[in-house]
């Protein structure tokens, strides 16, 4: 290395932009704390939430978080288990997103359990054989590795290991995605799901979206501190988002088409891709069209190279897109009913053979939002106490830094 | 749960039971447990000569002692004859309410139900029947293998149940359910039977009426539908060759809701 070109800064945090910043995310905390405490203090029935959609919008907002969360770490991984260099200057803020993100998925997911007052059972009571049960084991290790890879980074003490927590920091994101996926993947019942390739679509499915959201807090923080944000990290980003969204496309093609292929299944594909009404909808117009085609045109379109707006834009669209994506597998895997016995109709009092109906109820937004609102208000006050973002990403500084 | 944890299956045992279960462990000297279950056993067994008018009633004289841990000599199980259920009944949903206290709150999307009839119709062939369905108590249960805490699991004698102290509510198990024999408590119980505690915001569903068989007496279900119905349903140990249930499954052509899942449930039918 030449010289030491990048140097990192905190955050300033007195001005009344931050303020006021700090002050909505607040708000949109307290808001889902109060309609946390309103669904657990009634019940579970003034949500949307019933006997058949037992997983609505806070596991939607809380997989998201978590999904995004081990993708958000990728432009570490890149930097340091790759060798990219060009990345490593944003490696310290991609592992504190990678943490906040965690923590704001698992608080939703909390905060929706039926009683989320025995946190500590699922702590100290396991059943191994649970693939909820080794996430949590997963999750708790991988606050403790990116807390030690950031350790590695920032500290000069930790600089030794720095390689090796990369590398295990890597291993452990691949995991922790694949144990999400297979939530849904090894549900043997479920027709929408049990598959094994539900792994790795989410772990594309982490890569886009971690990535979509880094990129909007790495341009908004850089924007709100008047930081320099210069063509060769944008076009880098630009041309990496394509990349994961195209994979995303991907893996729902192959996801569709195998469960199309296979008489039983057909009936879950004709719901989702042509009968389910939102479902449908969110599927072909929000995921398909303005959560992949858009950005991927926006991104690869020569004209717009290293056009900060599309780059915005699209980030947003692939967000907007992915929440759509794990909706639709969420809810819409729960509304097709179950099928107890194929090729007859069905009827009963608890709406055997009826699609389910869900309405998301407000608190639950509010509580789903509130995840995000917890991961930017990590972010933004680990930012102002500790030097995780750089003081420029100016091309003169990168290209210094990569040489 | 591991075959022979004596110990254990006390516990699970009593982990569905009550108060009453912790409260007698702390003061060995009144054992109401054991009065009460002479009582229900002596009731049984006149019962079972007066309620008998066919072989459906009687097979459930092999039930463990009340003090002995649920082994895996026992499988229990019910044949459910659909040839015989008709599709305007509902004596054992009613006598399931009646016993184990899940009426609910007139909202019946969110209000739980641990057993529902189900009207079929084939309109290939223009047959329809009836059947109840309720959990099956499968011998591989996917609610047991997803539960993170444990709180879903298998007696030793294949009764399978919601410890009600460890379950957190995250409803992985009705995920993973392929019978839809689970129900979330989405509000606050009231009028709850001693047998059955019940909480906001924890899974439940059918416990094959686990009170009742340890006391050797028949599920309500089983026990209404022999009274009022139509006498389709037939409750035994499916290990004990001599039982009813045994010989029936060994003679008639019977068979389980979704037996390509490879999860083995309790609950045979006959007749679909």
């Amino acid at each position: 290395m030449a010289m030491k070109s990048i140097v990192y800064r905190e955050l300033e945090g007195k001005s009344p932009g931050f303020f006021a910043v700090v002050g909505v995310i607040g708000l949109f905390i307290l808001a889902g704390l109060g309609a946390a405490f309103y669904m657990e203090y009634n019940g579970h029935y003034v949500t949307g939430m019933n006997q058949q959609i037992v997983w609505g919008m806070p596991h939607t907002f809380a997989v998201f978080l978590i999904v995004a969360a081990s993708g958000a770490l990728n432009i570490a991984s890149i930097g340091s288990v790759f060798d990219v260099a060009v990345y490593k200057p944003l490696s310290r803020l991609s592992g504190l997103m990678a943490l906040a993100l965690l923590a704001g998925g698992l608080a939703v997911l909390v905060l929706d359990l039926g009683r989320p007052d025995r946190l500590i059972v699922a702590m100290t009571s396991y059943n191994f054989k649970s693939i909820f049960a080794w996430n949590v084991i997963l999750y708790s290790g991988f606050f403790v590795i990116v807390a030690a890879y950031l350790w590695t980074m920032m500290s000069r003490d930790g600089k030794p290991y720095y390689k090796l927590a990369a590398f295990i920091a890597f291993l452990w994101r691949l995991t922790l995605t694949t144990g999400t996926g297979s939530i849904f993947g090894f549900l043997v019942s479920r027709q929408a799901y049990n598959s094994a390739i539900m792994a790795p679509e989410f772990i594309a499915m982490s890569f886009s979206f971690g990535l979509a959201f880094f990129l909007l807090v790495l341009v908004a923080m850089f924007k709100g501190a008047g930081r320099e944000l210069g063509d060769v990290v944008v076009t880098r980003l630009q041309r990496l988002l394509a990349i994961f969204v195209a994979a995303v496309v991907y893996f729902v093609t192959v996801q569709h088409l195998t469960n199309m292929y296979s008489a039983g299944r057909i009936g879950v594909e004709q719901f989702i891709l042509r009968d389910g009404g939102a479902y449908t909808f969110l599927f072909w117009v929000v995921q398909i069209a303005l959560g992949s085609i858009v950005p991927l045109v926006l991104l690869l379109l020569p004209v717009l190279r290293g056009h900060r707006k599309s780059l915005i834009l699209s980030s947003v669209l692939v967000l907007i897109g992915g929440i759509a994506q794990i909706f639709v597998i969420i809810v819409g895997g729960q509304a097709y009913p179950l099928v107890l016995f194929p090729g007859v109709e069905v009827s009963s009092s608890y709406f055997d053979g009826v699609v389910g109906s869900y309405a998301p109820s407000l608190p639950e937004i509010m509580l789903g939002l509130s995840g995000i609102a917890i991961t930017l208000l990590l972010a933004v006050l680990a930012c102002t106490v500790l030097r995780f973002l750089p003081a420029t990403l100016s091309d003169a500084a990168v290209e210094a830094d990569a040489h | 749960m591991m075959e022979g944890d004596e110990s254990m299956s006390e516990r699970r045992s009593c982990a569905v039971m009550t108060a009453s279960c912790r409260s007698e462990a702390a003061d060995p000297a009144v054992s109401r447990r054991g009065f009460i279950a002479g009582i229900a056993t002596a009731g049984v067994f006149t019962g079972v000569v007066s309620l008998a008018p066919g072989v459906t009633l009687i097979s459930v004289a092999d039930a463990k002692p009340v003090e002995e841990a649920a082994s895996a000599k026992q499988r229990w199980g019910i044949l459910i004859d659909a040839t015989k259920c008709d599709s305007g009944c509902s004596v054992c949903v009613d006598a399931c309410r009646q016993e184990q206290g899940w009426e609910g709150h007139g909202r019946p999307t969110s209000d739980p139900q641990w057993i529902r009839k189900v009207n079929i119709n084939d309109s290939s062939t223009g047959r329809k029947f009836s059947l109840p369905v309720m959990c099956q108590h499968c011998a591989s249960p996917p609610c047991v293998d997803v539960c993170p805490t444990g709180a879903s699991f298998k007696r030793a004698d294949g009764i399978v149940l919601v410890d009600r102290h460890i379950c957190i509510g995250c409803r992985f198990c009705m995920m993973a359910c392929p019978y839809k024999a689970r129900s979330f408590v989405h509000e606050e119980t009231e009028d709850q039977r001693s047998h059955m505690p019940r909480g906001k915001g924890c899974v439940e569903a059918c416990t094959l009426c686990v009170h009742r068989i340890d006391a050797d007496r028949l599920p309500a279900c089983v026990e209404q539908c022999g009274a009022k119905g139509s006498g389709a349903m037939l409750f035994g140990d499916l290990n004990n060759p001599g039982s009813d249930i045994a010989k029936r499954v060994a003679v008639y052509a019977t068979t389980q809701i979704r037996t390509d899942l490879g999860v083995k449930p309790g609950i045979y039918y006959q007749g679909i």
